[in-house]
């Protein structure tokens, strides 16, 4: 067939812009594990509300002004008078709340199947500098509504920088650009939620999905898909990530967005949880409101800063929560990936981990009494015991052997060995359920085909032949 | 020239010379880059002296004063309240003041010039919130232990009601005192010191 204009013209750009080749090697022919499951959904869904983030954010920054002054009133008037801005601010609120759900889910499936292991430790350490950057970007972005919750949450993290010794003040003076939060640390917020961080975080989302390519994605069962290859070099246990896996996680956005969609509707706020209350109010340097509480993602960590009291000692203990999680592909000792074949000790101490995890950011909502700093301590050293004695529980773990792969392929000789092994089992199975067949009595059973004694060699035979020509008729 | 090949020494040089000027210029450039996010001048020069009008206090009244864009107390305390005082050092951290900030002239027991007329900026030593005034005692949310004072909320800091902090609190010294004199006895101006007008 005479090629087309149109072809032509796409050849010509293929000849110089290898589209077509980079499709191929991300997706149509990037093999994934066949077995992914739930949790394999939170990756796709993470880089949606990053495309959903920078779009809203855009339509956002045309109508608000990064000005102490104007602030607070441009987005009411962003909410009250631009055509549909309610939606636009509302899907950028609601998508960071969102954004940290599926990013936690995302985490706690990394160490549910030891995705964080050899050899994808540099995916894990990008996508820590991922969610350090996405703690920035978050921070960054609360104090531009310029409420009362923006700017003393403000005021207290920034204040985190000046507990560093030596450095610490004039680094926070630095920080600020003046000797309190004000116009000018708005302006540079501004600059740094607009531009700065959510390059870093593009590049960064970049390199991790680079990283993952090289190596290849772990799954449910921590196996190496690559180990076991088909003659024509596919891993067996994998297929290709489009068009399975892109369908499937088209499946999983769609279920997102109907929760997703629910809350910017009929819950924008959350109950305070999302946008909290004080910050409707313009922020006033003067008064503290009577309790403050930083966004719901960040409150586990600002549990541990409350329980030590130390105010040094506070800072080192919330910057270790995040700086130990880096360390996860070493601290873990255990060869083994995968949940589904770790020991007891692990699946308790991850089961207390999430409990501790899930309480603290409880308690950092609430606001300060005796039994919560009690519980808030207890909760800090169960965090911290997690991740500190991990070298040690998990070095004696008793583990459960692991699948060489999900599909069983052998070779036809291997095939036939292992039938020989299993025949005799087979045999004495079959002559055991005789007398129970007869008993029961079936017309069936009373053929003469279950009273013949199975002939090992004879079947061996049958079924090599048929193997024979089986393997005939492929080649 | 060397005919047979490359002088790796010299190139070695060579390249290390560069990486070298490389380094200094963008060091260079980084000072101002760095430099301009400090404050401005402008900021800098905000700053003046604020006068707080007390003839009007009564007693065990506080008043709020914006200093610096900073909430700057002045509290009008009660003679029990003074007596109170004298009882604590044994919760506190640093009852002498020894290690916090405050003009010289202030770095007794009740932390003030006068006893009864308490002035401190109004920000935690902790996290920079600004603590609630309790003058109450025993409340039910702070429990027995309560003498009347100042509680942070934010992360649960106790100070008394001369701005020193209670022991086992993340705060880690005394409310700052700012700078303060007398114009008159009903007069106060924040941001100038007593010891400067002595001098």
């Amino acid at each position: 067939m005479k090629p087309t204009r149109l072809t032509e013209c796409g050849n010509w750009v293929l000849d110089r812009f290898p589209v077509t080749k980079f499709w191929n090697d991300h997706m149509a022919h990037y093999y994934a594990p066949k077995n992914f499951n739930f949790w394999y959904f939170f990756g796709s869904l993470a880089l949606l509300l990053l495309v959903n983030q920078i779009l809203t954010g855009i339509l956002l920054t045309m109508n608000y002004k990064p000005d102490a002054k104007l602030a607070f009133d441009s987005v009411e008037y962003i909410m009250r008078d631009v055509p549909w801005g309610w939606l636009v601010r509302y899907m950028h609120s609601t998508g960071a709340s969102a954004f940290f759900i599926v990013i936690y889910l995302h985490m706690f499936r990394a160490l549910l199947y030891g995705s964080f292991k050899h050899p994808r430790e540099l995916i894990w350490i990008f996508g820590m500098l991922l969610f350090v950057a996405l703690m920035a970007e978050a921070f960054m972005g609360y104090l531009l509504p310029w409420g009362q919750m923006s700017f003393w949450g403000a005021q207290v993290i920034i204040s985190l920088f000046s507990a560093i010794p030596i450095v610490g003040d004039d680094l926070s003076l630095w920080i600020r650009g003046d000797y309190v939060i004000a116009d000018a640390t708005l302006n540079r917020f501004f600059a740094f939620h607009v531009i700065a961080v959510p390059l870093v975080l593009v590049m960064l989302v970049f390199m991790h999905l680079v990283a993952l390519h090289e190596v290849g994605s772990n799954n449910p069962d921590g196996i190496e898909i690559k180990d076991s290859k088909d003659p024509w070099g596919h891993p067996v246990d994998g297929i290709p990530f489009h068009p399975y896996y892109t369908v499937k996680d088209l499946v999983g956005v769609a279920v997102f967005l109907l929760f997703f969609t629910t809350v910017i509707f009929y819950m924008p706020e959350m109950g305070g949880y999302f946008l909290e209350h004080a910050n409707f109010i313009p922020a006033d340097p003067m008064k503290t409101p009577e309790h403050i509480a930083p966004v719901w993602y960040f409150t586990p960590f600002y549990s541990i800063l409350r329980a030590i009291p130390d105010k040094f000692a506070g800072v080192i203990g919330m910057g270790g929560s995040i700086a130990v999680l880096f360390l996860m592909p070493w601290l873990d000792r255990c060869k083994v990936k995968s949940i589904r074949y770790r020991g007891g000790i692990f699946k308790k101490a991850l089961f207390l981990f999430v409990i501790s995890f899930v309480a603290l950011g409880y308690l950092g909502t609430q606001p300060v009494t005796p039994v919560a700093t009690t519980l808030a301590r207890l909760f800090t050293t169960i965090y911290f015991g997690f991740f500190l004695l991990m070298p040690i529980y998990t070095r004696w773990e008793k583990t459960k052997p692991v699948p060489k792969s999900l599909t069983r392929l052998h070779s036809l000789e291997e095939t036939l060995h292992s039938l020989e092994e299993q025949l005799p089992a087979l045999i004495e199975e079959i002559t055991e359920l005789k007398p129970v067949a007869s008993e029961i009595g079936h017309p069936a059973f009373k053929s003469s085909f279950f009273n013949r004694r199975p002939n090992p060699g004879g079947m061996i035979n049958v079924i090599s032949r048929l193997a024979k020509k089986a393997k005939g008729s492929l080649d | 020239m060397n005919n047979k090949g490359v002088d790796k020494s010299k190139r070695q040089f060579l390249t290390s010379a560069l990486t070298v000027v490389g380094a200094v210029g963008t060091g260079y450039l980084a000072v101002p880059f760095l430099a301009q996010m400090q404050p401005s001048v402008k900021a800098m020069a905000a700053g003046a002296p604020v006068e707080v009008d007390i003839s009007k206090m009564e007693v065990g009244q506080l008043i709020r004063v914006a200093w610096r864009g900073k909430p700057v107390w002045v509290l009008n305390r009660t003679p029990e309240v003074l007596a109170t005082l004298k009882t604590l050092d044994s919760e506190l951290r640093d009852p002498l003041s020894n290690e916090s900030e405050q003009p010289a002239s202030s770095k007794n027991p009740v932390r003030s010039l006068k006893p009864e007329i308490f002035v401190a900026v109004g920000l935690c030593t902790h996290l920079g919130c600004s603590p609630t005034f309790r003058p109450e005692i025993a409340p039910n949310d702070l429990g027995d232990k309560w003498k009347g004072g100042f509680f942070c909320p934010c992360h649960g800091s106790w100070f008394d009601l001369a701005g020193r902090v209670y022991r086992g609190v993340p705060a880690p010294t005394n409310l700052e005192i700012p700078p303060y004199r007398y114009v008159s006895d009903t007069r106060i101006i924040i941001g100038e010191s007593a010891e400067e007008k002595t001098v």
